[in-house]
């Protein structure tokens, strides 16, 4: 029913956009990964492989990306334990109020994500609010120092912003499940717990390996809750990127880790999408 | 299941401690928009309207609000206007290359902002464009049309094509057709696109950080001002954004609920971006 003219106006101007202003952008960060930069800090347009081997000798870049791995699995672990046992009470035992409470697990996501890390940043820093609070309470003479500029904090705080990302997907897998599955199970003699880990978790895996893999991905690439509560042990590997394309000025090195993160998401997605498909039953 | 669930404790004090996750440090941050003595320090004391006032008259703050604004809306219209026929495209055309396209469009919204923000600085900088809030507006423009997409394209899996059909064959030609029939019946996800993108747009930092020439968006205000050292004027225009996503949430849901209610704003991406992305 649609005409060539019609297909051509909706398909073309779109493909033309993000062939330009997306295609194009990660093709040129894939062609600077290959350049180098001279002495006077201009770009040689020489094709090698310097940038990729100096990321495996160097140790202070793949130290790092191990360090980011470590601080993204440990936020997705967290967002996982706090995402699932919500989504699950939301989607079973909340009853009327289930609208509700979905909404105010998305309030959040709606508040500034600059603002949420700088929120935590007041909550722990050696005069924040916890640190005063316990000194108030008598519990503590000094402030806790290690609370602020550490690996925990980022992960606390990258906790706080994902968590809803987990719950997300968990949620709507835990929906999905056709109630009288979980009836039947129960006519035949299953316990609650039985009923759960041979039910309902099976029927759950897609929505939490979707929920894992957007609070890996997104806290794998974050920089600004390092930079403002990671302090120095808190770097990850974006920090290092956004200081190559900064003062360092070495914007080839840079474009060589960034597309290595490329390639670390993009396939991840991937890995993510199959077993999507291995464990989902519809 | 039987009517009433057997009772479970720990999964609602589970739920209780969540919720005080999230919400414990929104908390903090409004009530220490009103302490007197500064963003820390427990008990808050001296309450006071002083940092609204500081803020009001503090011209680099609003300066940078207009700033966002324009962007916002500027990236709207251009994810809007690039998303809906791509929306379109993927529902009822094929092309070489499509399911590519189909992952490129979402992959703004999976990739770490930093990776997007940085390809696009190669590509200004090729061009030599200089960096300015413009940049910000096609940085933004580009990486939301996702958002657009797929809301849009979740709408159209519902539409009733007859009345397209109607239309053509009553005389009217596609671009009527398309402005009288399509976008009515689609204008609910259409709404709540440019919500989302609004919104996101309002708030993005990572991809702005590295397009942001002279002028500063609301968010590289904010993160300019947390380098040099905190004052609760910070948490004031917080407290005050962190009102406005409220009415738009509010807003939403009551549109939403007298259109067909069900899902929230956000799920289809959600679902898109994980279910097709890689």
């Amino acid at each position: 029913m649609f005409s060539r003219a019609y297909k051509a106006a909706v398909t073309l101007p779109p493909v033309a956009w993000v062939a330009f202003f997306l295609l194009t952008p990660y093709l040129l960060m894939f062609c600077y990964s290959f350049w180098s930069v001279s002495a006077s800090l201009t770009i040689l347009h020489s094709w090698n492989l310097a940038n990729y081997g100096e990321l495996l000798h160097v140790g202070v870049y793949w130290q790092t990306l191990l360090r980011s791995i470590w601080i993204a699995a440990r936020v997705t672990i967290l967002s996982l334990l706090l995402g699932y046992p919500l989504a699950y009470f939301l989607s079973f035992y909340a009853g009327a109020k289930k609208d509700l409470l979905y909404q105010l697990v998305i309030i959040p996501l709606w508040v500034s994500y600059l603002v949420r890390a700088y929120a935590w940043k007041t909550i722990l820093g050696s005069d924040g609010v916890f640190n005063t609070l316990l000194q108030y309470l008598h519990v503590t003479k000094h402030p806790l120092e290690f609370l602020l500029y550490s690996p925990f904090a980022v992960v606390l705080t990258l906790t706080h912003i994902y968590t809803p990302f987990a719950f997300l997907p968990i949620y709507a897998a835990l929906e999905h499940i056709p109630r009288n599955l979980i009836e039947a199970s129960h006519d035949l003699g299953a316990t609650p717990a039985q009923t759960f880990w041979k039910v309902i978790f099976p029927l759950s895996i897609p929505g939490v390996i979707a929920g894992a893999t957007f609070a890996f991905v997104l806290s794998l690439g974050d920089f600004l809750a390092p930079l403002l509560l990671g302090g120095p042990s808190g770097i990850m590997i974006s920090n290092i990127v956004v200081s190559l394309f900064g003062a360092a000025y070495n914007w080839p090195l840079g474009a060589a880790i960034s597309f290595c993160m490329l390639l670390l998401v993009v396939g991840l997605l991937f890995f993510s999408e199959q077993l999507e498909k291995k464990w989902s039953y519809a | 299941m039987s009517a009433t669930p057997p009772r479970s404790g720990w999964l609602l004090f589970h739920a209780v401690v969540v919720f005080g996750f999230l919400y414990l440090p929104i908390a903090i941050l409004i009530l220490y928009s009103f302490n007197g003595e500064g963003v820390g320090g427990f008990p808050p004391h001296h309450l006071t309207l002083d940092w609204y006032r500081a803020l009001f008259a503090d011209s680099a703050i609003w300066d940078s609000v207009v700033n966002s604004l324009q962007v916002a809306l500027a990236a709207m219209l251009i994810s809007l206007a690039l998303g809906v026929p791509a929306a379109l495209a993927l529902d009822r055309t094929s092309f070489p290359g499509k399911a590519l396209f189909r992952r490129l469009v979402l992959l703004p919204l999976i990739l770490p902002g930093i990776i997007t923000g940085l390809s696009l600085l190669m590509l200004f900088n090729l061009m030599g464009t200089k960096l300015s809030l413009l940049t910000i507006v096609l940085g933004h423009g580009t990486a939301l049309i996702s958002v657009a997409t797929t809301e849009v394209f979740a709408g159209l899996q519902k539409l009733d094509r007859a009345q397209e059909e109607a239309s053509l064959d009553l005389g009217a030609n596609y671009w009527q057709t398309f402005w009288r029939i399509t976008v009515p019946n689609l204008k609910l996800p259409i709404i709540g696109a440019a919500l989302l993108i609004f919104t996101l747009s309002m708030d993005e930092i990572a991809v702005s950080f590295f397009l942001i020439g002279r002028d500063n968006t609301l968010p590289l205000e904010i993160w300019g001002r947390l380098r040099r050292g905190i004052t609760p004027e910070i948490n004031a225009v917080s407290a005050i954004i962190f009102v406005f996503s409220l009415l738009a949430i509010v807003f939403w849901y009551r549109l939403r609920v007298g259109g067909e209610g069900g899902a929230s704003v956000g799920t289809e991406i959600v679902g898109a971006a994980e279910g097709d992305a890689a």
